[in-house]
């Protein structure tokens, strides 16, 4: 049981390779939907979930499916199909299930789909933790756990982007950048920031 | 015939992909590094955009609603592919450049949302123009973009250096530098849509 | 007239001393700092300072002129800026760098956020960050002190001069066994102007803790924060760190006490700022011992001032008769 691994996972995905602010996937939300924090904090909760389980699918369709298979080249169509598949399913559920909850997400629920950073992960996983297509050691609890930390990473980004946004809803922002032109600045500020964990190594 | 060309010429400017519609966001920051780059991925997303509105206008009519956006994905993803294994064979190194920015152009909302919001209502001859009209729209917007930050955070432009002994800026080159780029290129466009309103 | 009904974020006041008289006590403040850098380093120093300040009050004042605002270069807060900008820098960089700087600093980092008051994250240290990124070759070229008083010999014997401070040298795996505590307490090291002598800054620190206009929450929970964890995890086995070492060196001090503690950019409540001075030092010890950078001061605080908007939010104090 490697715990510096897992540690390193959990620190590369929060911080240093955020998911939104090093590595850019997700921005459309991040922008869109990080204006107030209860939003926020609803699609970072959906997201998360969506990232751990399909991390899992994929991977398990990964091994057990596309390589033995050699139909390493499906990835891309049978990822996406999984991550839309699920979404589609995580939404019929929640709506059976709560009602409130269900018109609480409202569209978000369906964005995820095309949500970069879900694809992004399950993808990301297969090159990490497969050596020419066979496994590493560990390597299914070093991707359900990365993508359970991706989701932790998003969570992060949209708290405090959120937290700063509804700040500045008090201020007198230049008329020109108000909204997006400065969400991006805040970001761009935010991802400087995060450079300093560059070079990491527990 | 007019009518036409502007259903070609709305994504240029007037609803622009990436400074009006504000989508694509994520591989237009990683890609547009340098102009290659950036016209690279464009050509490869205006294949995909015209692949899958061509296709999803035709077979518009026989998609269940509730299973629409998996079939979505599916053409797109398949058109995807294609270039992907295009690019792989015909131009490795651009393939290795883009990395997994190639296979997310499945995700890339430009592409998912206009065959949403467009090929599933219009027309194959209008979502064709409307595809082609995104697509250059996105092209232009990278190469604004990646011209910029290749001159300044690297000094040069289609890999020649211009101007000797400037010191770029380096940031432009990361991504923080994009987004900075792209928050000020946004806030310049919209102050220049205020002065004319 | 209508500045005066808008009620906005902080700082409020309620003593009689208005918000430009404060920034120039701070100004004052940071003034021993300057001067001692200036006096370790070189005049080639001072004309850092000059510039930085110059620009920041130019962009200051350029941008409002653009934006049809008040120019408001009188208060003392682009002064502040541009001082602190200088600081953060080494002694021997290109004279357009802290012009850069400072017009990064107060367009990206102040006024496209509405001007004074607004800001989210501390301008200077948005400058700082900006230039190390782009030109990260200038930024960590040190040079030796020229002088630091009788009886100095150059403790760091380095013919490469991107070594030169203690932390760099600490990073490298190099054994420091010449610099003493004394040394670094009086500046007599390789670093960035403002933040080598210790003595300097904490005089004007004193001053502004002992006249209220920084409270001692955010400066002591940070440096204690930053001892503690380095005391604990600083060399290879446990609690066996060089707690000292760490907290004389590098930006640790100029940053505890003079920009963690901006008003604008930290916690309303106690609670709120302890939160922040511990986060700080968990962050900038973290990059010193297992990051890629020797200094993680600048990072460490950017990233509290990105979480005080959320830690205000969760530590509001209770209005009476509310939940």
């Amino acid at each position: 049981m490697n715990l510096a691994q897992f540690l390193t996972i959990f620190i590369s995905a929060v911080f240093v390779y955020n998911v939104i602010l090093s590595r850019f996937l997700g921005l459309c939300s991040f922008i869109a939907i990080s204006k107030q924090t209860k939003p926020a904090l609803a699609m970072s909760l959906a997201v998360m979930f969506v990232t751990t389980m399909s991390s899992i699918i994929t991977w398990l369709i990964y091994r057990f499916l596309l390589v033995p298979f050699n139909l390493a080249y499906l990835r891309t169509i049978s990822f996406i199909l999984v991550i839309a598949t699920f979404v589609q399913f995580v939404e019929m559920v929640i709506r059976k299930i709560s009602p409130p909850m269900y018109r609480f997400f409202g569209i978000y629920l369906p964005l995820i789909t095309v949500n970069c950073a879900v694809l992004g992960v399950a993808v990301l996983n297969i090159d990490m933790f497969f050596i020419n297509g066979k496994a590493v050691a560990m390597s299914f609890y070093y991707s359900a756990f990365q993508g359970i930390c991706v989701g932790l990473g998003y969570t992060l980004a949209m708290l405090l982007m959120s937290g700063i946004r509804e700040r500045l809803e008090l201020c007198n922002v230049p008329k020109a950048v108000k909204d997006f032109p400065l969400g991006f600045v805040i970001a761009a500020i935010m991802s400087l920031s995060f450079l300093g964990f560059n070079g990491f190594k527990f | 015939m007019k009518r036409l060309f502007n259903e070609f010429l709305k994504g240029i400017i007037k609803e622009n992909p990436t400074f009006v519609l504000l989508l694509g966001l994520c591989p237009t920051l990683a890609v547009s590094v340098t102009v290659i780059n950036g016209i690279g991925m464009g050509i490869a997303a205006t294949f995909v955009l015209l692949g899958s509105n061509i296709i999803i206008a035709m077979i518009k009519n026989t998609i269940p609603e509730r299973v629409r956006i998996p079939c979505y994905i599916v053409v797109i993803a398949t058109f995807v592919t294609i270039a992907e294994l295009l690019m792989k064979a015909y131009s490795p190194a651009l393939n290795r450049a883009l990395g997994i920015y190639v296979p997310l152009i499945v995700v890339n909302c430009i592409v998912l949302g206009r065959a949403e919001a467009y090929a599933s209502k219009n027309s194959v001859k209008n979502s064709f123009l409307d595809g082609l009209g995104m697509g250059v729209g996105f092209t232009l917007a990278l190469i604004l973009i990646s011209s910029i930050r290749e001159f300044l955070g690297a000094g040069k432009l289609m890999g020649q250096t211009i101007i000797k002994g400037f010191e770029p800026a380096f940031v432009l080159g990361m991504p923080s530098g994009a987004l900075l780029l792209i928050g000020l290129l946004l806030g310049f466009f919209n102050v220049l849509k205020n002065r004319k309103t | 007239m209508k500045d005066r009904l808008i009620v906005s974020a902080s700082p409020h006041l309620h003593k009689k001393e208005s918000v430009s008289r404060i920034m120039w006590l701070v100004v004052a403040s940071l003034i021993p700092a300057g001067a001692a850098g200036v006096f370790i380093f070189g005049t080639g120093a001072l004309w850092v300072i000059i510039l930085g300040v110059v620009s920041a009050i130019a962009a200051e004042a350029i941008l409002q002129l653009f934006t049809k605002r008040k120019v408001s270069v009188l208060d003392g807060s682009a002064v502040i800026t541009g001082l602190l900008l200088a600081y953060n820098l080494p002694p021997k960089v290109p004279f357009w760098l802290p012009i850069v700087g400072s017009f990064f600093a107060i367009a990206i980092g102040k006024q496209i956020f509405g001007g004074l008051g607004q800001n989210i994250f501390n301008p200077a240290l948005v400058g700082r960050v900006f230039l190390m990124a782009s030109w990260p070759k200038y930024m960590t070229t040190f040079t030796q002190p020229l002088r630091a008083g009788a009886g100095f010999t150059n403790p760091l014997n380095y013919d490469a001069v991107t070594s030169a401070t203690p932390l760099a040298a600490l990073k490298e795996g190099k054994l420091l066994e010449h610099i003493s505590y004394l040394d670094l307490f009086l500046g007599k090291r390789g670093g960035c102007i403002g933040e080598v002598c210790i003595l300097a800054l904490l005089l004007g620190a004193i001053f502004l803790l002992i006249r209220g206009y920084i409270s001692w929450h955010i400066p002591t929970t940070y440096i204690l924060t930053v001892g503690l964890f380095t005391y604990i995890f600083g060399q290879k086995g446990l609690f066996t760190g060089d707690w000292l070492f760490h907290i004389l060196s590098g930006g640790l001090i100029l940053g505890a006490f003079f920009m963690a503690t901006d008003y604008v950019t930290s916690p309303l409540t106690c609670k709120g700022q302890i939160f922040f001075g511990v986060g700080c030092g968990l962050i900038t010890a973290i990059i010193r011992l297992w990051g890629g950078y020797p200094e993680g001061a600048s990072y460490a605080i950017l990233m509290m001032n990105a979480a005080t908007p959320i830690i205000d939010r969760y530590t509001k104090i209770r209005v009476y008769g509310t939940k």
